[in-house]
């Protein structure tokens, strides 16, 4: 265990295992390499905190939660680029972004961020599908999620 | 930066493994042929840049914002 400044929750306890190693940074933020992954205190999403910047965190999520069939589709490479051989491995979200207006929150699903689970090795990868833009409001995905369950009864 | 003046077919090399060939030429589009091995990634260039973008935007969450969104961001199971 060991302690960290966060954005969200200020000096928090974690662990190691927690302490996710992007080897390329994310896109934008290339310098910085070592993050936290902290679930969320208020729901189901996560925080991935930078190591040394308290300022810095990035909000993730699991995309299938608001994102009827959301299916990742990534360059072989990429998974291998940071030792992922079989998807049981690979864990995998999207960046969301908060802006004043709530309705307004959206993902990411141009580049998703995958994790190997068993290194902890990580990297933003650029979608292969390219129905996905890096603005999905998670609002509107909702709505017309539930639209779709309505229909199929 | 270099220019250098291309026909349709033609192409230049990169290194010694990456190839760009011009195509075709139709109007103002220009259709590229990329060879390189596959560790060069090849991106349009606008994609990155609005994933960058975005990433500049997330980075600053309104935190404050995130409890009035209701659904997802509300605690419920997550199967």
């Amino acid at each position: 265990m060991m302690k960290i400044k966060t954005k969200p929750y200020g000096e928090i306890e974690v662990n190691e295992k927690q302490r996710i190693f992007f080897p390329d940074g994310i896109i934008g933020f290339e310098g910085i390499q070592y993050y936290f992954l902290l679930d969320s205190r208020e729901g189901p999403y996560y925080w991935l905190q930078a190591e040394k910047y308290p300022e810095l965190a990035f909000i993730l999520i699991n995309p299938r939660i608001f994102k009827e069939g959301y299916k990742l589709m990534v360059r072989e490479e990429d998974y291998k680029s940071i030792g992922i051989e079989e998807m049981n491995n690979c864990l995998d979200f999207a960046i969301v972004t908060v802006p004043e207006d709530p309705k307004r929150i959206s993902a990411n699903l141009m580049g998703p961020i995958i994790i190997n689970k068993k290194t902890r090795k990580a990297k933003q990868v650029i979608s292969e599908n390219d129905e996905y833009t890096v603005k999905h409001y998670i609002i509107d995905e909702e709505k017309s999620r539930k639209e779709d369950l309505v229909e199929s009864r | 930066m270099l220019v250098l003046t291309r026909k349709p077919n033609e192409s230049i090399m990169i290194g010694e493994d990456v190839e760009v060939s011009i195509v075709e030429v139709k109007g103002d589009q220009v259709k590229l042929g990329i060879s390189a091995p596959k560790n060069v990634k090849v991106h349009r260039k606008e994609i990155f840049l609005a994933i960058q973008r975005e990433n500049i935007d997330a980075s600053k969450p309104v935190i404050d914002k995130i409890g009035e969104m209701g659904g997802i961001f509300k605690k419920k199971k997550v199967n």
